[in-house]
């Protein structure tokens, strides 16, 4: 017997569902990205730019260092959480 | 934790040569191979995890402190970060390459792809920052965590 709390539950799972199918049927194909003028940027510039030969790195410490500044930082951060949090066990 | 066999201990002690070695390794060619500061910080810290679990907290304890370690991670960042400020002074931004294309360290152009260790300018510096940085936290938080487990069990 279906109550009107599952009734409202049914349709607004068909509405996600019909969402999720329509964003999959018009998906990008794989590996074509809609704009690649960043990414033929870095391609064509790393070299002379960063002189490294792997993008990657030059991408994650140099184009992109503010991004690997947050990572270092959540690091000292979990670091500094736990040793703070195990110090008290220690006495 | 009293540590394990000497079968254990002897390969432990073998391998954490060339654990370390190889995560050197990585740390060192960041620009150049793939890997960087924390994979390669990361298989450093894992062989001294190793070294740690075979032989014991104990023996760890009386070897390495937990303190030293914070100043190793805290020496990694701040080299990170004062490269991004001399970066700021010498090339106009934050995080800014100065080193490269100079003729100083790590300052030259690879010629056709072709791999070269004295390239990169700063990423090199940082990749070495990040890899200390790496080793030190994550060896600390293991270190630290042993030790509380093993004081709660005497309790």
């Amino acid at each position: 017997m279906m109550n009107q709390r599952n009734i409202l539950a049914a349709a607004f799972l068909t509405i996600v569902a019909v969402f999720l199918v329509f964003s999959a049927l018009f998906m990008h194909p794989f590996g074509e990205p809609t704009s690649q003028a960043m990414d033929q940027y870095i391609i064509d510039n790393t070299v002379e730019e960063t002189g490294a030969n792997n993008g990657v790195t030059s991408v994650v410490f140099d184009y992109r260092g503010f991004d690997t500044l947050g990572e270092a930082t959540v690091l000292f951060t979990a670091v500094a959480s736990v040793v703070m949090l195990f110090r008290r066990l220690k006495k | 934790m009293k540590g394990m066999s000497t079968i254990v201990k002897t390969i432990a002690n073998i391998s954490f040569p060339l654990i370390t070695i190889y995560g050197l390794y990585v740390i060192a060619h960041g620009h150049l191979t793939p890997g960087g500061g924390f994979q390669g910080g990361a298989i450093v810290a894992s062989g001294l995890v190793l070294l740690a679990v075979a032989h014991g907290t104990d023996w760890i304890e009386s070897k390495v402190q937990e303190h030293d370690l914070s100043i190793l991670e805290s020496l990694g960042a701040l080299g990170f970060i004062g490269l991004a400020f001399v970066g700021l002074v010498m090339g106009g931004a934050f995080f800014s390459n100065f080193l490269v294309n100079t003729g100083m360290l790590f300052g030259e152009i690879p010629v056709n792809g072709a791999a070269n260790i004295n390239t990169g300018g700063t990423l090199p510096l940082m990749n070495f920052a990040v890899g200390l940085k790496v080793i030190a936290g994550l060896f600390a938080i293991v270190l630290v965590m042993a030790i509380a487990t093993n004081k709660k069990e005497v309790e």
